[in-house]
C-alpha cells in the first residue's frame, strides 16, 4: 500500500492475519485479514476505536499471542514467540515495586540471560540520558508517572530491540506530561533508528508522531485505510511531534482521520 | 519561607516553623499517651487478677494469682523424678511450634506454587482444600496420636492446623499478581519458571508476611492441642496435668509462658516485616 516500502525487505510484515478468541459462549473474531508492511526505521501509528483489536495486533507482532490465521514476519522470518528483535511498551509502566529503578530497567536483559554488567551499563546510560540518573537506586513509588514511563522506555530499549511496539504508552499520564513525553519518545526512537508501531486512539498523537497512520475498522478489525503523513515545511526532515501540531497540514490529516473513525460510529 | 512550602511534600524549609514544632510535640504526646494506656491496661488486668481472688470475690482455686506465678515458675524449674523442668517443657513447645511453622510455610509455598503452575490441579483440588481448611482439625488429635505416636503427633497437629490456610492464602496472593506484570515479563520471553521466580514470588512477599502472622498463632494452637494428648512433654501437657490435679498455679504459669512465646513470635515477625517492607 505505502510507496515508502519499495523493494527493501520489510522489517515487519503481516500476511492476511486473523485472530479469533474462543470462549464457552462462542468465538469472537478480533482481527481479520490484516496485511501490512512496515519498512525499517518507519514510525507507524495504528488507530481505531476501543475494542477494535489494536492492542491484540501488537501482542501478535510481539509473539506473546499466536494468530489463528495468516503469518507474521519480522526480518522475513516467521514469528514463533517473543523475540529479542521486538520490544514492547505497555499502556502503563508496570514497574516492579520491589526492584530499584536500575533493577527494573535491566529486567529484560536478566530474563533473556544477557551479560548483566553490560546491561547495567546500558541501562544506566539510558536512564541518565532520560534525566533519571540520580534516581537509579530509588524505588518506583518515589517517582512521578512521567518518570516511571521513561523508566519503562529505558527498560524496553535496554535489550536494544530493532522494533518497538507502543501500546498507548501515554494514556495513563496527565495531558501535559503526555505531550512532553510523546515528543521525547518519538525523537529518541527516531534518533536510535528504531522501527516503531504505535497503537493509540488519540488521532493527534498518531498524526504528530508517525509517518504513516493506519486506521482499523471496528471488530473484527481490518485495515480500513493507510495514510502517509507528510509535512512540507520541515524541508524533508520530520518535525518533532510537538512542533508537528503547529504545521499547516496537521489539521487536514486530523480531520480526515476523524471522519474515517466517525464513519464507523454510524456504520 | 512562605506557608506554601508546607504543601510540597519534598520541599522542607530550612528551619522548622514554631507551628511545626508544636505539631510535633502534640504528636509525641499522643504516642506517649497510647503507650501509657496500654501499660495501664496490663496493670489493671494484673491487679484485678490479684485482688479479686484475694478478696474471695472469685474462687482463688480457679484462677491462682499473678504473684504466685514467679514462685511457681522457680519451683517448676527443677523438675522431679517423673516430671521434666518447666524450661524443658517450654523449649519442647517452642521447638515444635517453630518446626511446624516453618514446615507449614515451606510446604504451603511449594503446594501453592504447584497449584499456580498447573491450573488444572488447582481446579481439581479447590473444593477439597476449602473443605479441608474448614474441618475442625482438633478432631484429628486422637487419630494423629495413634498414627504418628506421642512425639510426632504434635508436629502433625501443628502442620494440619496451619497448612491448608497457608496454601489458600498464598495461592490467592499468587492469583492477585497483576497479569500485566506477567505480560511484561512475557514480552521479554520469560519462561514459566522465570515468571514464578521474578514476578510471582517477589510480588507475593506482602502475602507471605501476612501468612506468617496467621501461621505463628495457628502453629502454636496446633502444638498445644497436640500436647494435650502427648505423654509427658510440652506446655500443653503441663496445662492439662495442672488442671487435672487442680493446681491452677501450674496452669497459669504455663499460660503466661505461652503468652510470652506469642509475643516473641509477634516481635520477630514484626521485625522481619519492617526489614522487608523498607524495600517497598
Amino acid at each position: 500500500m505505502s510507496a515508502a516500502v519499495g523493494a527493501a525487505l520489510p522489517k515487519v510484515e503481516l500476511r492476511d492475519v486473523g485472530l479469533r478468541y474462543f470462549g464457552l459462549e462462542g468465538e469472537t473474531e478480533a482481527l481479520k485479514g490484516i496485511s501490512l508492511k512496515v519498512a525499517p526505521g518507519e514510525f507507524v501509528a495504528v488507530i481505531g476505536q476501543s475494542g477494535c483489536g489494536k492492542s491484540t495486533l501488537l501482542s501478535l507482532i510481539s509473539g506473546i499471542l499466536m494468530p489463528t490465521e495468516g503469518q507474521i514476519l519480522v526480518d522475513g522470518a516467521p514469528v514463533a514467540g517473543p523475540s529479542r528483535k521486538v520490544g514492547y511498551m505497555l499502556q502503563q509502566d508496570y514497574l516492579f515495586e520491589w526492584r530499584t529503578i536500575l533493577e527494573n530497567a535491566v529486567i529484560g536483559a536478566e530474563i533473556q540471560g544477557a551479560d548483566m554488567t553490560r546491561a547495567r551499563e546500558r541501562a544506566a546510560q539510558l536512564l541518565t540520558r532520560y534525566g533519571l540518573g540520580q534516581f537509579m537506586h530509588h524505588l518506583p513509588r518515589q517517582l512521578s508517572g512521567g518518570m516511571r514511563q521513561r523508566v519503562a522506555l529505558a527498560r524496553t530499549l535496554c535489550t536494544d530491540p530493532d522494533v518497538v511496539l507502543l501500546d498507548e504508552p501515554f494514556s495513563a499520564l496527565d495531558s501535559q506530561t503526555r505531550l512532553a513525553l510523546a515528543d521525547e519518545v518519538a525523537q529518541i526512537l527516531r534518533r536510535e533508528g528504531k522501527t516503531a508501531i504505535l497503537v493509540t486512539h488519540d488521532i493527534g498523537e498518531a498524526v504528530s508522531m508517525a509517518e504513516r497512520v493506519i486506521v482499523l475498522s471496528r471488530r473484527p478489525g481490518r485495515v480500513k485505510s493507510d495514510h502517509a503523513i507528510r509535512f512540507g515545511n520541515a524541508g524533508g526532515s520530520r518535525p518533532a511531534p510537538f512542533a508537528a501540531r503547529n504545521e499547516p497540514e496537521f489539521n487536514g490529516y486530523f480531520n480526515t482521520l476523524w471522519k474515517e473513525l466517525e464513519v464507523h460510529v454510524e456504520g | 519561607m512562605s506557608k506554601v512550602d508546607t504543601a510540597a511534600p519534598l520541599a522542607s524549609p530550612a528551619a522548622p516553623s514554631p507551628q511545626y514544632l508544636d505539631w510535633l510535640r502534640q504528636e509525641r504526646r499522643t504516642q506517649l499517651s497510647i503507650r501509657l494506656a496500654q501499660i495501664a491496661l496490663l496493670i489493671a488486668i494484673l491487679v484485678l487478677w490479684e485482688v479479686l481472688p484475694r478478696a474471695h470475690i472469685i474462687n482463688p482455686l480457679f484462677t491462682s494469682y499473678p504473684s504466685a506465678i514467679w514462685p511457681t515458675f522457680v519451683e517448676l524449674l527443677k523438675g522431679t523424678a517423673h516430671q521434666a523442668g518447666i524450661l524443658t517443657h517450654t523449649m519442647a513447645t517452642l521447638f515444635a511450634t517453630v518446626i511446624g511453622f516453618m514446615a507449614a510455610m515451606a510446604l504451603g509455598v511449594a503446594i501453592a506454587a504447584a497449584l499456580w503452575w498447573w491450573n488444572g490441579l488447582y481446579k481439581v483440588l479447590d473444593p477439597y482444600l476449602v473443605v479441608a481448611n474448614a474441618m475442625p482439625k482438633t478432631a484429628f488429635v486422637p487419630i494423629f496420636y495413634i498414627w504418628l505416636g506421642a512425639a510426632l503427633s504434635v508436629y502433625g497437629m501443628s502442620l494440619a492446623i496451619s497448612l491448608f490456610i497457608t496454601i489458600l492464602m498464598i495461592y490467592s496472593g499468587f492469583q492477585g499478581i497483576d497479569p500485566n506484570k506477567i505480560k511484561l515479563a512475557q514480552t521479554f520471553g520469560a519462561t514459566k519458571g522465570q515468571i514464578l521466580t521474578k514476578v510471582v514470588l517477589p510480588g507475593s512477599v506482602p502475602t507471605l508476611i501476612a501468612t506468617l502472622k496467621v501461621n505463628a498463632g495457628l502453629s502454636l494452637v496446633g502444638v498445644v492441642v497436640g500436647e494435650f494428648q502427648s505423654a509427658n512433654l510440652g506446655l500443653g501437657y503441663l496445662i492439662l496435668y495442672g488442671s487435672q490435679i487442680l493446681k491452677m498455679n501450674i496452669v497459669m504459669t504455663a499460660i503466661t509462658l505461652l503468652a510470652l512465646m506469642s509475643s516473641l513470635m509477634y516481635l520477630a515477625i514484626y521485625w522481619l516485616e519492617s526489614a522487608v517492607m523498607r524495600r517497598r
